[in-house]
């Protein structure tokens, strides 16, 4: 069991940093996205009465 | 994911039943696209509706059609094939079950329709006491919920016989996701039916005066929020377990796809109170507590945006693609069984930054009942899900029938997504800001006696207007790719894509089967939620209220 | 099951902004008084017209309270009253509503005073009028073929 865990941590490692660089990046500029919509109506809602 | 019971294709009787639902949808889907085709006309001002028809009765007509019926049906015909082909095909005595929900919704659905079409119902597919429709109208509610209740049995006793038969293994991945729909779909309409059975019957047929109209508010909403996660995942299915095949790829990760399905069906119910954060007779802090627990229903679809884009990206690269977005380009573009949904996928974004802010607690002041809900989701059902169940019907009614999607007809299908896509910018797009001026929803056109604000909402709502007619568009292509793939197109085999997981070593905890522990978790969220501000409303009831006609009769 | 070290990331990253969303929207209900209108009084909706404050319905002064004006409106369908007010510009108001039939939804439209109106209960904002103006009431739930028609104005002048 350990021995098996042990082998495919390797496996993943050496795809965590090779390929899914994009799809972090993807992601970020979604979370950019998520905060700058709400901050912007989260601005609205203070500056109205 | 194999299995002995596996067979590649869904059996030609679980097919008819299924298609029997399509049939049932798509008519909704062309009746509900007339039906907000003409809203758009008569809020833009240049049109009024001819022969006495009501704005609201139009309005009532499409939300009825598009929220509850193609959405109802859709769903249950896809959940039902998509168990047929991965838990294996239906015994004899599910679908016969399946049938009677079939028709027990059907005729539902048409008692409904009547008596709105007869003016004694124009009360909105929400059906807001005091507000008091013929009791036909909730009857008929009443079967659509019953009926769906029966489809879904169906669908629970053909993985329950997968699970006997293949004991500590875990069930596969599509029949999985579709009984966590359907089990969430049952808790909550409990609360719809709640409502309707003991409150809204009894009323309208007389035999009570009153009614306590915020009790079914609350039990209205408690069903209201996972009526929205019962459109959505049925789209992440696809997302998630279908589209990777389709491109050729492989699903990101199998259990982390379980794992959000299980935080959907514990996070979705116990948050109606989001929708009620205007309202008075609630504790504010009780509205927060359900705020809370609302945010943390986003926290799956963080992880499914994560795991569409890894999808893509492994996909991309094993094709060679490199730098950052490479893996973006050699998708496959040409093909309308995936672009259709990838643009529903993308309109999630907007769509889902909507919901965040709509969901802020007192946030919602500034968005709450305005046109921006509205143009909220549009972009969540009638794009994001919508688009999504487009693309399932490319080739799953094509599979059924024993036809295939031809080449101009796939040409068809990816214009037709463009087009809605189109339509639905301006729609939606227009709707949003109009929201955010203050504009209402559920209103005919109205100067407000030429108030100054008033008049600066009638140029979005004529792009609103313009993004409509896109749309209908969208709508009639959209039936001509049905009827084509139900009754003319070549006949052939057309495939039912199913993903396999990238790591197949990866064995699913069987923790995720465990229904004891996860009915009783959401049961006991939904308590937590609930139970005390019921208590209170009950306790401090008002007088009740008597019924209301408040629309004209033929 | 094997989470990737980029998902974590990512997880991270998102929940952080929706803790971060939540205690700004906490902290300015709770500690700043900015809850959304949840008012848990009762009235008989038959009653209306006879009880206070709501037999005045309009712009009234009060005295020792934290707001210096109370402006009160009784809905029905399909109007409000009263169907127009002028408020001096920068004064505390509570707004109170309350509908005598079927559910509406009061809404001073470019403004945060949105709040749903159902029979048998009050509802209320507390705000300052700090913007001068002309501002459309609205009535944002349907309540019946003439929901788009009920209306009513409030000027905030000097
Ligand atoms: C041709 C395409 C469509 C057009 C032009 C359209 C237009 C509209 C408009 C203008 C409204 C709101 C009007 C108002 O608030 O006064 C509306 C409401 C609504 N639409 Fe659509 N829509 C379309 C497609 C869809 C689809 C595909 C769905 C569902 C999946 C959908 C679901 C709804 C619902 C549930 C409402 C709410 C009704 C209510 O507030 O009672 N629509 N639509
Ligand atoms: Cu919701
Ligand atoms: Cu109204």
């Amino acid at each position: 069991m350990a021995k098996a865990e042990l082998k495919t941590n390797k496996k993943t490692e050496i795809e965590d940093s090779s390929s899914l660089k994009g799809t972090l990046a993807s992601v970020f500029f979604l979370g950019i996205f998520l905060v700058v919509t709400w901050l912007s109506v989260y601005f609205l809602f203070l500056d109205r009465f | 994911m194999s299995s002995q019971t596996t067979k590649l294709k869904v059996d030609p009787r679980d097919g008819k039943l299924a298609m029997a639902h399509f049939y049932v949808a798509f008519i909704a889907l062309t009746l509900g696209g007339l039906m907000g085709l003409l809203q758009t006309l008569v809020r833009s001002g240049k049109f009024e509706l001819p022969w006495g028809i009501d704005y609201y009765q139009i309005l009532t007509v499409h939300g009825v059609l598009m929220g509850l019926v193609l959405t109802t049906f859709f769903i249950m015909g896809f959940q039902y094939a998509a168990i047929s082909r991965t838990a294996g095909t239906h015994s004899p005595a599910a679908r016969r079950i399946g049938w009677i929900g079939f028709w027990v919704m059907t005729v539902g659905t048409i008692m409904a329709a009547t008596m709105v079409l007869l003016k004694e119902a124009s009360v909105l597919y929400t059906f807001y006491a005091p507000l008091k429709a013929h009791w036909i109208f909730y009857l008929g509610m009443t079967f659509v919920v019953i009926g769906s209740w029966l489809d879904g049995a169906a669908q629970i006793m053909t993985y329950a016989r997968w699970r006997r038969e293949n004991p500590g293994k875990p069930s596969p991945l599509l029949s999985f996701m579709a009984i966590i729909n359907t089990v969430m779909w049952i808790v909550a309409s409990l609360g719809v039916a709640a409502t309707v059975l003991f409150q809204l019957l009894p009323w309208s047929l007389g035999l009570v005066d009153t009614v306590d109209v915020l009790v079914s508010r609350t039990l209205f909403w408690y069903f209201g929020h996972p009526l929205v996660y019962f459109w959505l995942l049925p789209a992440y299915m696809c997302w998630y377990a279908i589209i990777p095949k389709i491109i050729g790829g492989k699903i990101f990760s199998d259990s982390l796809a379980r794992l959000s399905f299980i935080l959907f069906l514990l996070f979705s119910i116990p948050v109606g109170f989001h929708h009620q954060l205007t309202e008075p007779g609630i504790d504010p802090a009780w509205k927060f507590l359900q705020v809370i627990l609302t945010f943390m229903v986003i926290i799956p679809s963080l992880m499914t945006a994560f795991s569409l884009f890894a999808t893509f990206e492994r996909f991309g690269r094993s094709k060679g693609a490199t730098g950052l977005f490479g893996w973006f380009k050699v998708l496959p573009w040409k093909d309308a069984r995936f672009t259709v949904p990838f643009i529903g996928m993308a309109s999630f974004i907007p769509a889902g930054a909507g919901g965040i802010i709509n969901a802020s607690n007192q946030m919602n002041q500034v968005v709450h009942n305005t046109i921006w809900v509205t143009g909220h989701f549009h972009l969540t059902a009638a794009t994001s899900v919508v688009l999504t169940f487009f693309g399932i019907t490319f080739w799953l009614v094509p599979h059924l029938t024993g036809r295939v999607l031809t080449k101009a007809m796939n040409k068809l299908a990816i214009i037709q997504g463009w087009v809605w896509f189109i339509g639905m910018a301006f729609m939606s797009g227009a709707m949003h800001f109009q929201g955010l001026l203050g504009g209402p929803r559920r209103s005919a056109y109205s100067t407000y006696g030429d108030s100054a604000q008033a008049m600066e909402w009638i140029p979005y709502q004529i792009a609103q207007a313009v993004g409509g007619s896109i749309l209908f568009l969208g709508i009639i292509l959209m039936i001509i790719i049905f009827v084509n793939l139900a009754f003319f197109a070549p006949k052939g085999e057309e495939e039912f894509p199913v993903g396999e997981a990238e790591n197949l070593d990866e064995k699913a905890p069987m923790i995720f089967e465990n229904w004891k522990l996860w009915l009783g978790i959401t049961a006991a969220l939904i308590l937590f939620a609930y139970t005390i501000p019921f208590i209170d409303m009950i306790q401090n009831a008002p007088p009740g209220s008597p019924g209301f006609k408040t629309w004209g009769s033929w | 099951m094997h989470m990737h070290k980029f998902e974590k990331i990512w997880l991270i990253f998102g929940i952080g902004a929706l803790v971060v969303f939540l205690s700004v929207v906490g902290v300015s209900a709770f500690y700043l008084g900015n809850k959304p209108p949840s008012c848990l009084t009762t009235i008989d909706p038959e009653k209306v017209d006879t009880q206070a404050p709501f037999d005045k319905p309009g712009l009234n002064k009060v005295e020792g309270k934290e707001w210096d004006y109370e402006l009160v409106y009784v809905a029905s369908a399909f109007s409000y009253n009263p169907t127009e007010v002028e408020v001096p510009l920068g004064a505390k108001v509570k707004v109170m509503a309350t509908t005598k039939d079927v559910i509406h939804g009061f809404q001073v439209a470019g403004t945060n005073i949105n709040m749903m109106l159902e029979p048998g209960y009050i509802n209320e904002i507390v705000t300052t009028f700090d913007k001068e103006g002309e501002y459309l009431v609205v009535c944002n739930e349907y309540c019946g073929t003439g929901h788009h028609l009920m209306s009513s104005k409030i000027k905030v002048v000097k």
